[in-house]
């Protein structure tokens, strides 16, 4: 149905033309799912939407190829004839749900314009089939929820949102770019069933883009691996998981997370206790109960996995740990010293022996501080290292967190999201704090450099003997490195064993539905349903 | 919500107590009176005149009865026109000042928010570079300056509209609105064609073009709304800057309001005129300052939501 040959799209700036999609060739046919698979910068979302002329043209050139769809050149039709098919014959989904939809009109509104615009059809038979279709993919109560804004909908349901006004004027080819990447494993398992639904019962094609195999293996008819522009394999789902012939392709099956970490230390003292625990956050009249009354220890040495959906507190639970936020009642002891009772002085020596990692490398560093800054300013804080010894201390810590020295002087937007995350990771680790709180380190990277900065976190853990709380949406993450598994739901503890235990014989049916609901989990077990 | 804006207006109140207290005490440092005057005046007269107007008190005692009057609502008589009240004189000009101000703004928008939207469209561009360098040029010139120039052209050589007056002649309302209101137009160009670029590259804007809309829908229907939001919390700061700023226009063009009033009356002495007007336009400018934030919020779906549960 669509059938993409040589094509090539460059940016062209001052500083010459940059390649970003270079000689690819891949189709998509009708009732099957093609998924494109590559890193960030592989050139993949740029090869899907020059088609449409999503690229912003200057500088985005397509400087060759062509692109057969319905016996029609892609490349060659003008903006309104692309218009025509924009929406009508091929819709997209895009990554996050959270800013693609407009926040400022209803999501009836913006479902039904497009239909209204492509089909000139009244306002009340356009509301009428938005309505239906937002049933079919999993509203509630779609007749009265259509006048709702999208803030008033969760991450997955805006996702069920973008999808229905994908599907509103009956798509003969979606093209689906990372639709699960922003959300919870166990809502990205539900999209996704969603999405194969769909397709099977509207016999359309989808093109799927994603940088994570597991995500697609249960899903792609045909798979298309990119690297830098360039496809460097193409096969059907088994032969690319069983036979797959290209190093690339076999690396990113490597860092596909399986299997979990040898559970090495033995039952040890404690060094954090959590009694009761409650953190709850003032809103409007009812408070939310953010943490609703944890009881759990941190042994010394471990690396304790905290896992829940967004909204579990799993978040606030480490924040609490560090009084990054105030707690409600309960109490933290770490190391005998009772931490919510804590003044502002004690507090700052605490803070030099417990660390925090955040989520987003990109957020957490200051722009205006470079490298060398970043890792000097905790020692001279704490005051471990004066002005002449420090340069010393960051170049070991450099070394330790796999930066080349001569990245000192650089500022963060000059590294890519894995060196960031190091650099955050040095930062955390250079007043040899006793305990780490990780919050979701890994989420916001390719599986790729997951995988390796995992491996960073695993060994210095060992190094610097390192107790950690290691909190993550994502299991199969969790698995890797975690000792034991505590498992969260709406601020109260599911169910808590060793990791070996938890993903053997889960107790409790929420932890059940977690597991099943990480991607790929038939690799896991390592029989791939044949394609 | 209703507990939102009587919260603010109550903190309104210490405001413009300070904002009385100050003015109160500051024009009495200034020197002469309102009274002063070259010829002799027979001490008998100034006596009674002095104790008409409470002169023969102490300033503290001035200052507690003036609070006590305005209790009431009462502004006092004024100084230098009498048998006027201050509530008078400020309710003869504030309706022309208010109708001038609104014309401003009409100019200020229709100008200024075409000429951003279009910039935007295409930055760094002509289509760019053109508006937004009369933009520059509109605020760098005072109305002071540009008051005589329009004068100049449109009433002297085209002899085309009216160069003085408020309702005598037709067309007199033109030239002190776009005066008024060119500065303005060039600070909302600047406001729109940054809030339009911020929109315009957002992810939703992406959407509305996959859907196949065409440019000008995606530019009306999902990205005004958004990109407007500035400028509207803008416009209704700049009404109440309009209001106590227009004395410049007001002079140039002739026009009884209550800029000219408020300059006069510094000139005069005219205490309570003084006094009066910088209240009223102080109490206008915080109520203001609340409509600004309280519609700027009324247009995002998300912060309306959480005024109501306010």
């Amino acid at each position: 149905m669509l059938k993409v040959q040589h094509l090539s799209v460059s940016f062209v700036t001052r500083l010459g033309a940059n390649k970003a999609v270079d000689n690819v060739t891949f189709s998509v046919e009708s009732g099957k799912i093609t998924a494109i698979i590559g890193e960030s910068g592989s050139g993949k979302s740029v090869a899907c939407c020059s088609l449409l002329g999503l690229i912003p043209s200057p500088p985005g050139l397509i400087e060759g190829g062509r692109a057969l769809f319905d016996g029609k050149d892609l490349t060659k039709l003008n903006e309104a004839q692309l218009r025509k098919i924009r929406g009508r014959d091929i819709a997209m989904v895009f990554q996050d749900p959270m800013t693609c939809l407009n926040p400022y009109m209803t999501i009836g509104d913006q479902l039904t314009e497009s239909l209204r615009y492509h089909q000139k059809i009244r306002r009340t038979e356009a509301r009428r089939r938005a309505i239906e279709l937002l049933q079919e993919v999993g509203i509630r109560e779609p007749a009265s929820t259509i006048d709702s804004y999208p803030h008033q909908f969760s991450g997955g349901m805006r996702q069920r949102v973008m999808i229905a006004m994908a599907l509103i004027n009956e798509p003969k080819l979606l093209i689906a770019d990372e639709p699960t990447t922003a959300l919870d494993v166990t809502i990205q398992a539900q999209i996704l069933q969603l999405l194969a639904d769909l397709q099977k019962r509207r016999d359309i094609g989808i093109l799927f883009i994603s940088h994570d195999l597991a995500v697609i293996a249960d899903i792609a008819d045909q798979i298309v691996v990119m690297q830098e522009g360039k496809v460097v394999e193409t096969g059907t789902r088994s032969e690319i998981f069983h036979n797959a012939q290209h190093p690339y392709t076999q690396r990113l099956l490597a860092a596909i997370p399986t299997g979990g970490k040898e559970i090495a230390s033995p039952e040890s003292e404690s060094l954090i206790q959590i009694r009761d625990l409650c953190t709850w956050f003032q809103h409007s009249n009812a408070p939310v109960k953010a943490v609703d009354g944890v009881n759990f220890d941190i042994y010394r040495g471990e690396v304790l996995g905290l896992v829940g959906e967004s909204g579990s507190g799993k978040s606030t639970i480490g924040r609490s740990i560090l009084r990054l936020v105030n707690v409600t009642s309960g109490q933290i002891i770490f190391d005998g010293l009772d931490v919510t009772a804590l003044r502002p002085h004690e507090l700052k020596k605490l803070r030099r022996r417990m660390q925090f990692i955040f989520q987003d490398p990109f957020a957490s560093l200051n722009p205006r501080m470079t490298v060398y800054e970043t890792l000097s300013e905790p020692l001279l804080l704490h005051r471990i290292e004066n002005r002449s010894t420090v340069a010393a201390s960051v170049l070991r810590l450099m070394d330790n967190v796999g930066l080349a020295r001569g990245f000192a002087r650089k500022y963060p937007h000059e590294f890519s999201g894995g060196q960031r995350q190091r650099i955050a990771i040095g930062r955390a680790v250079a007043t040899r704090p006793e305990f780490i709180v990780a919050d979701e380190p890994v989420s916001a990277l390719d599986v790729t450099i997951q995988a390796q900065i995992l491996e960073l976190m695993r060994e210095l853990g060992r190094e610097y003997g390192l107790t950690m709380l290691f909190i993550s949406h994502d299991l199969a993450v969790v698995r890797q490195l975690a000792d034991r598994i505590i498992v969260l739901q709406a601020g109260k503890v599911v169910e808590q064993a060793s990791t070996r235990d938890l993903f053997a014989q889960p107790q409790k049916a929420y932890t059940r539905q977690l597991l099943q609901s990480i991607p790929g989990r038939g690799l896991l077990k390592g029989d791939v349903a044949g394609g | 919500m209703l507990r939102f804006i009587g919260f603010r207006l109550l903190q309104a109140l210490p405001v413009l107590l300070v904002v009385i207290t100050v003015t109160f005490f500051l024009i009495r440092v200034a020197p002469g009176g309102p009274f002063d005057s070259e010829k002799a005046v027979i001490p008998e007269v100034q006596a009674a005149l002095e104790a008409q107007y409470r002169l023969n008190l102490t300033l503290f005692q001035q200052y507690t009865a003036y609070l006590g009057d305005l209790f009431h609502g009462d502004f006092g008589p004024s100084f230098k026109y009498p048998g006027r009240s201050v509530n008078e004189l400020i309710a003869a000009g504030f309706p022309v000042t208010a109708e001038l101000a609104f014309y401003a703004l009409l100019v200020a928008l229709t100008i200024g928010g075409i000429a951003g939207i279009v910039a935007s469209l295409k930055p760094n561009s002509a289509q760019d570079y053109i508006p937004m360098s009369v933009a520059m040029i509109g605020i760098c010139m005072p109305s002071l300056l540009l008051g005589p120039i329009l004068i100049l052209l449109f009433g002297i050589y085209l002899d085309w509209l009216p160069v003085s007056g408020w309702g005598d002649s037709p067309g007199d309302k033109i030239l002190p609105a776009i005066t008024l209101g060119s500065a303005y137009a060039a600070y909302i160009a600047r406001l729109s064609r940054a809030g339009m670029l911020e929109v315009m590259s957002q992810d939703y804007i992406r959407t509305a073009r996959a859907k196949g809309l065409p440019e000008w829908q995606v530019v009306s229907r999902h990205a005004l709304r958004g990109g407007m939001i500035p400028v509207v919390a803008f416009l209704v700061l700049a009404f109440a800057g309009l209001l106590s700023g227009s004395f410049v226009v007001e002079t140039i063009f002739q026009i009884p309001g209550l800029g000219r009033f408020y300059v006069q009356a510094a000139f005069n002495r005219d205490y309570t005129m003084i006094l009066g007007s910088t209240i009223f336009l102080a109490t206008l400018i915080v109520f203001f300052n609340l409509l600004s934030d309280i519609l700027a919020a009324w247009m995002n779906p998300r912060l309306r939501d959480q005024m109501r549960a306010l």
